[in-house]
């Protein structure tokens, strides 16, 4: 009987953020069409290490499995990715899977991205409408904005551009290009566009886009293809120009 | 409790209010699955000049249910769908647009109108999002308190039965704790996970709404489960193939020789069976989802004209030009590439039905979204007030924003005229919950038995799928009910593999997966007493819809420990019920 094709995952383990991290490794039942996730259901079905040692199943965020919620951003082999669309056919062996690095850890592969969140509130990032009564249609879209506006709105705040930015580490408070790029968005729609000095006001404090160094690895990161590094450009214009007309007109 | 579209829209509506609104949620809300809703959202704007109406919206949603729904509510949504969108418009969603810059529409099943408007394939994500940042601007001014990474384990009721709060487990800390509400709104979703595979997301369980029905609140046509046509099959979940496809022109077909092994692309059209389209003329691959899927299951399993005698059929969208496909169906047919590997544009897709969608859910009263437990109101999927036996697609995202917005306003009215609200309730109502659950969590973790969690989900799953989705005769439904009785009971028996008190999954799941046993048999014994076919429920032995003796709601309670079916009318006060027919023009 041939031998069964086995696929191999070390996976980096945290019990919680206080205690410590340790790897452990794993021989999993090939199948086709496997990816990351269905690796760490076996896991949790039989949690048991490629040398027999008893152990828990793994902590990690998932829920849609297909790349549109932003759940299951990790290290996969060193890359940030989702681990549902990382395809185990795709990888090389041993697969290595770490919890993304740039955020706080809870456990295992799960990690705390609250400050995308905090972020997106920081920049207002909403139309603020003046209330859910009707007062009719909104305003016309011309369709090459909303072709420039749709891609941007498909952010799905995973964190992986935060993730490969070498600003972002714990000595600074750069809100990321994810975040630059949802200004973008608002700014050019035609109500977004009424508040537009707020959200760039936002962007020249500290952790704002002054912070960008330009080394461009988000646009590369981001699974769901969104021109970052046009968004950034964008922004820091809009702001140059913004800080230049305040100094200006004093 | 729920922080997807129904939930977020309810939370809109209370903040607007100017009431304190506490917002739940198991994962972050912008991670909640109405993201994965892909074609669009109905509202009959008439903006193709076709002389579409909500009235006509109206009709086909009642029709398309199989007459199942009563029909107030559901002509008031189809009214504010409208709105509905004027709203989401305002909010900046992208929408698709005509070159004049106004909204465009496209056509979907069960309906002959171009009536849902759709931002590109990623409708829900979008929808999603401009509710999630509504709800977050309110948050920034301090009129939402957010509580992600929370679940919900059970309802808080005092010696009256009355709600006072609810008692939630933290997912980090696995602390229980209770909190005191006035009104609870449960936008819960659906209970994918039950059939194990499906096109839900992960905490699709059903959870919220089993613990709800073990309390009290009444579970209603369960038996009515949605099959999509089309989706991908995967070990881990069935990805959705939105019906957008198909309304932008994509086709159904298998080679009529079964042993053609020729690449699809070179097969002639004459040598292709396009059989939605010979068997359903006027409707053609834009008949309503269960007519599709039970059309897929005959060409594969009667017909035996599966793909390479495989349970597959060929979804084609390769002839529409590339420009279109972009422009409309991207999100989508990245999703195809992106996990088969190949590019959906040059070669047909191959598909087959996944279940999708939970018609039925818990029982809600005819005005304003109240379950039959007061203090406690549900919207959205997790309740089964708008599709009857069939939803028609988009039009669960007009639900959810339509229900969630009747909640809201619901539950502050119901919260302002208590004479004495959740804070006046004595605290030991509180503690005597709160101790309940956490003996519970003790019980499970400190378990020592031999049965494995996952092991049992599978087994539920593939009972489930096999016998109570598209095709189910009473022999193999009393079959499937005694194996959940046998995976309950086994159930008692599991053995935690984790027994840690920080961010443990496994307890969470353990939980989860008793109450998914339990909603399992609602759904299983509800199919199992309907002795007719309607909508998506189908028996071969009864082929026929039988107004005569099930034309009415099922509503399932669950007194002293056991499940008891009881029935009720349906309201048909407005459009008389008549055959169902998408063969010919209705």
């Amino acid at each position: 009987m041939a031998e069964q094709k086995q696929v191999i995952v070390r996976i980096k383990r945290q019990a919680s953020p206080k205690e410590a991290a340790s790897w452990e490794e794993f021989a999993l039942p090939w199948r086709p069409s496997m990816n990351v996730i269905i690796c760490l259901r076996d896991i949790a079905e039989n949690p048991v290490t490629r040398d027999g040692k008893k152990t828990t199943p793994v902590s990690y965020d998932s829920n849609c499995l297909e790349e549109i919620c932003g759940s299951c951003a990790m290290l996969i082999n060193g890359k940030a990715r989702m681990a549902c669309s990382a395809l185990v056919d795709s990888l090389e062996q041993p697969i290595r899977i770490e919890p993304l690095s740039k955020f706080p850890l809870v456990r295992d592969l799960a990690v705390d991205r609250q400050f995308m969140f905090e972020s997106l509130k920081r920049v207002k990032a909403w139309i603020p409408i003046d209330g859910t009564y009707d007062l009719g249609e909104g305003p016309r879209v011309a369709p090459e904005v909303q072709e420039v506006g749709y891609p941007l709105s498909n952010c799905i705040s995973c964190g992986s551009c935060l993730e490969v930015c070498p600003q972002v580490n714990t000595d600074s408070k750069f809100v990321g290009a994810a975040i630059i790029s949802q200004v973008r968005l608002f700014n050019m729609h035609p109500t977004g566009a009424m508040h537009a000095k707020e959200r760039l006001n936002a962007l020249m404090q500290e952790g704002g886009i002054q912070d960008c160094a330009n080394a461009q690895n988000c646009v590369k990161a981001c699974p769901k293809g969104i021109p970052l590094t046009e968004s950034i450009a964008e922004v820091n214009r809009a702001a140059w120009k913004q800080a230049l007309l305040g100094w200006l007109l004093g | 409790m729920g922080g997807g579209l129904a939930g977020l829209m309810a939370t809109i509506k209370v903040a607007e209010s100017g009431v304190a609104v506490d917002l739940f949620s198991i994962v972050p809300v912008k991670r909640s699955h109405s993201v994965c809703a892909q074609g669009g959202i109905n509202a009959a704007k008439n903006q193709k000049g076709e002389g579409d109406t909500t009235a006509k919206h109206f009709d086909d949603t009642i029709y398309g249910g199989d007459f199942l729904a009563n029909q107030p509510l559901v002509k008031r949504m189809c009214e504010a769908a409208p709105g509905i969108i004027d709203l989401l418009d305002r909010m900046g969603v992208m929408f698709n647009r005509t070159p004049e810059g106004l909204l465009d529409y496209r056509r979907f099943g069960g309906t002959l109108y171009h009536r849902t408007a759709f931002a590109g394939a990623t409708t829900g994500q979008q929808l999603l999002y401009a509710l999630d940042e509504q709800v977050r601007r309110h948050e920034s001014e301090g009129k939402v308190k957010k509580y992600e990474g929370f679940t919900f384990l059970s309802a808080v009721l005092d010696e009256a039965g009355i709600s006072r709060g609810i008692c939630a487990m933290d997912l980090r800390s696995m602390e229980v704790k209770t909190f005191p509400a006035d009104a609870v709104i449960f936008c819960t979703g659906g209970i994918g996970a039950i059939f194990g595979r499906s096109t839900n997301s992960v905490v699709c369980t059903g959870s919220a709404q089993s613990a709800l029905f073990q309390q009290g609140v009444d579970y209603a046509n369960a038996e009515f489960i949605q099959v999509h046509p089309t989706a991908i099959p995967g070990e881990d979940k069935l990805r959705l193939m939105s019906e957008s496809a198909r309304g932008e022109g994509g086709r159904v077909w298998v080679p009529r020789n079964p042993a053609d092994k020729r690449p699809a692309k070179s097969i002639p059209e004459s040598e292709r069976f396009y059989f939605l389209e010979e068997w359903y003329p006027k409707y053609g691959n834009l008949v309503p989802r269960d007519i599709a899927t039970r059309a897929i299951h005959r060409i594969v399993f009667q017909e035996k004209l599966g793909l390479a005698g495989q349970q597959a059929v060929y979804l084609d969208v390769s002839h529409i030009p590339r420009e279109t496909l972009d422009r409309k169906l991207e999100g989508i047919l990245e999703i195809y590439e992106k996990f088969l590997g190949v590019d959906p544009r040059e070669e047909p897709m191959k598909v087959f039905p996944g279940m999708h969608y939970t018609m039925g859910g818990m029982w809600v009263n005819a005005q304003d979204q109240a379950t039959n437990v007061p203090g406690i109101l549900a919207a959205g999927e997790c309740e089964y007030q708008y599709h009857g036996a069939n939803r028609l697609g988009a039009n669960s995202l007009v639900s959810c924003i339509f229900g969630g917005g009747l909640a809201g306003p619901a539950a502050v009215k119901y919260a302002k005229n208590l004479d004495k609200g959740a804070d006046a309730t004595d605290a030991s109502v509180f503690a005597r919950e709160q101790k309940r659950q956490e003996s519970r969590n003790q019980d499970l973790i400190s378990h020592q038995g031999n049965e494995n969690l996952m092991v049992i989900w599978r087994e539920l799953g593939d009972t489930m799928t096999e016998h109570v989705t598209v095709t189910r005769i009473n022999k193999n439904l009393e079959a499937a009910d005694a194996k959940l009785l046998e995976l309950a009971d086994r159930f008692t028996r599991v053995n935690l593999s984790d027994r840690t008190k920080w961010s443990n999954q496994t307890l969470n799941f353990a939980r989860e997966l008793g109450n998914m046993l339990l909603l399992a048999r609602v759904v299983t014994l509800g199919a199992l007493a309907r002795n007719e076919s309607r909508g998506a429920h189908y028996k071969p032995e009864f082929p026929d819809r039988d107004d005569a003796n099930w034309l009415k709601t099922t509503r399932a309670k669950y007194v002293d420990g056991e499940i008891k079916l009881t029935y009720e009318p349906v309201d048909i006060s407005m459009i008389p019920p008549r055959p169902r027919r998408y063969d010919a023009a209705k």
